[in-house]
């Protein structure tokens, strides 16, 4: 979870509209057409000068992005493409070899250990976050008092804190030798948990990354919730339901686009993890080898073994498959949506 | 805001308010123990004292001394590093993502929709996917190990053009930048006089969410970087707790410079949420967000 994109929380201007949340798809263009329809688009026929120098207009504008969108995401992604269809060899140095290299990747134990660890981390990690920040959500939205406030705040507070000193703190609770688990479990003449052993250390890094997001999607979760119209509720106890109905019918469906849209961003930074396993690496000795995710494997391949097309081809493919995934998944949500 | 005080119905659940408290311990436990063990020496660290209690012997002044002296002060470098890298990089990728924005939102011009098509597959890419491509290319231009290999990078927001697109589309609209332009102004001026105020709030919000991504970056300065005089705070300590990991005997004293360095490099943020408060609450009471 490197740079998880950022999202939510914006103002926007005497528009209390329902706060839907169009989930990035190409599809949305369509809407930015209905904003603002006009004659058809043609670059080579151009009616006069002021067409040509709105098009100048509009590419002196989305330039300087377009510019470091080519450098820094097109480019790469050609060139990670390119460097993994090359292998270097001792003997005869590099040689194009096609997919040779995406074969090697998807018969290697290692990464595909690594890539069944993120996909039953996310199957794990992602229904708990998004319903602890769903269940937090809802309670702050149905009770207020100071101290509701002040609970919202604190629990919203990890996401300032860099994932990667999420992870030290958390590895020093984890701790033999300076966590407070030794002290609470030897209240009771138990012997602590270990987390950071090979058995517990799929929920120790659960846990990191529960208390490192639940509170930034709660707070997503209660903008949406605040947004919907109270009255709604009000005609709701009319027809006799109660506040677990009202919870159930009206608030969860009226929110599920932004359910969907921190699902999609937690899927995105969860197939990614990396920060928090390459911390506990070096608490952990043994327990989290250098392959334990894709990520951390291509980082090694690239970066310990000098192997960059190996590194670029596991890189490739772990984009690759993110991509897809999240478009199938959007797809599949949006057209089942649509019949709800 | 509005929606609450109109529900005007002040409600107080003992047992949820109760489970409430609960939670709030649970977030706020690395918090509480960072506090209290940073404020002990190693003597009182490794000494079987309570963990989640002060020592006898609170002692912040002294391990402070000695974090931003530890090897002539690298510490204290981190941390500016990471403030340039934040500033520079949350400012970059925003003026960019501003005008990128205002540009899609409006200005028909030739492959637009196609333009605009890609950004928003750009979101669906995963960073650290471009992580390894982008250090062979720069290494290629001599730019890794410099600070540009963290900056530029760090430019690229496509979210921050989605979020400035969908909002100038919403806050500005046309009628008033065909007037500016009547009377004479011109497109620059026009974006930077009158569609610019309107859009502040937007801007104001991917300004933070830029500049936070920037701070808590790990993975592309642990790649770019090998000079740890170079280092963001996150990269640093990493760094220092390989150190006092890999020979847990020698180093006693790393683990409380690491302890309250962990404590002293999340203060910036925290105070940040805290005063932006109003910014980024206010915005959510609005409920927009999209």
């Amino acid at each position: 979870m490197t740079t998880r994109v950022g999202h939510a929380v914006f103002g926007r201007p005497a528009h209390p509209r329902f706060p839907s949340i169009d989930i990035p798809e190409p599809k949305m263009t369509l809407l930015i057409e209905k904003s603002a329809p006009r004659t058809q688009e043609k670059p080579h026929k151009v009616r006069g000068k002021v067409r040509l120098r709105e098009h100048l207009m509009g590419w002196l504008f989305v330039g300087p992005f377009g510019i470091v969108f080519l450098a820094f995401l097109i480019a790469p992604l050609a060139y990670a493409l390119y460097l993994s269809l090359f292998q270097k060899k001792l003997i005869g140095g590099t040689s194009f070899v096609l997919l040779d290299n995406y074969v090697k990747a998807f018969t290697d134990p290692s990464f595909l250990s690594g890539s069944w660890f993120v996909i039953r981390f996310s199957l794990v990690s992602i229904p708990l976050q998004i319903i602890a920040a769903l269940a937090m959500a809802l309670i702050l939205d149905a009770v207020t008092s100071l101290f509701t406030r002040f609970s919202r705040l604190m629990i919203f507070l990890p996401y300032a804190i860099p994932t990667v000193i999420g992870a030290v703190m958390w590895g020093f609770l984890y701790s033999k030798s300076f966590g407070p688990l030794t002290d609470i479990f030897g209240l009771f003449g138990a012997t602590p948990p270990d987390f950071l052993s090979s058995n517990l250390i799929f929920y120790g890094l659960v846990n990191i990354v529960t208390w490192q997001w639940a509170g930034y999607y709660m707070i997503i979760l209660y903008a949406a919730l605040q947004g919907i119209d109270p009255t709604l509720y009000e005609a709701a106890r009319m027809d006799g339901a109660g506040r677990w109905q009202i919870a159930l019918r009206i608030k969860i469906p009226l929110i599920a686009p932004a359910l969907l849209l921190i699902l999609v961003f937690s899927l995105i930074g969860t197939l990614q993890f990396f920060n928090e396993p390459q911390i506990l690496r070096s608490l952990a000795a043994g327990t989290i080898g250098p392959d334990f995710t894709p990520n951390m494997y291509a980082y090694q391949q690239a970066f310990a073994l000098a192997n960059f097309n190996y590194g670029s081809a596991i890189s490739f493919a772990l984009g690759g498959i993110v991509f897809i995934g999240v478009y199938a998944f959007l797809f599949f949500t949006r057209k089942r949506r649509s019949f709800l | 805001m509005s929606a609450r005080s109109r529900a005007r119905r002040p409600q107080r659940h003992l047992p949820l308010q109760v489970l409430l408290g609960f939670l709030v311990v649970y977030f706020l436990v690395p918090f509480w123990w960072v506090i209290v063990n940073s404020s002990k020496d190693a003597s009182g660290l490794f000494g079987g004292g309570n963990t989640l209690w002060f020592a006898d012997r609170i002692d912040y002044l002294g391990n402070l001394q000695q974090l931003f002296t530890y090897d002539n002060g690298i510490y204290g470098r981190w941390i500016l590093n990471s403030t340039l890298y934040a500033i520079a990089g949350g400012v970059g990728a925003t003026i960019l993502a501003v005008m990128a924005g205002y540009g899609f939102a409006k200005y028909r011009f030739a492959a637009r929709r196609f333009s605009f098509a890609l950004v928003l597959g750009a979101l669906m890419v995963p960073a650290t996917a471009l992580v390894i491509p982008t250090f062979i290319m720069f290494s290629g231009l001599g730019l890794t190990n410099t600070i540009w290999a963290v900056i530029l990078p760090s430019l690229l927001n496509p979210f921050g053009v989605y979020l400035m697109h969908v909002y100038a589309r919403d806050a500005v609209p046309d009628e008033i930048l065909d007037a500016a332009r009547a009377d004479g102004a011109g497109e620059l001026r026009t974006f930077l006089q009158v569609a610019f105020p309107l859009m502040r709030p937007a801007v104001v919000t991917v300004l933070l969410l830029s500049a936070v991504a920037s701070w808590n970056n790990y993975f592309l300065p642990l790649a770019m970087l090998s000079d740890n005089r170079l280092f963001p705070v996150t990269v640093g300590l990493g760094l220092w707790q390989g150190i006092a990991s890999a020979n847990n005997a020698g180093t006693t004293s790393l683990w409380s410079l690491i302890i309250l360095g962990a404590l002293v490099s999340v203060i910036p943020l925290i105070i940040a949420f805290f005063t932006l408060q109003r910014h980024w609450r206010g915005g959510l009471s609005v409920g927009g967000l999209r």
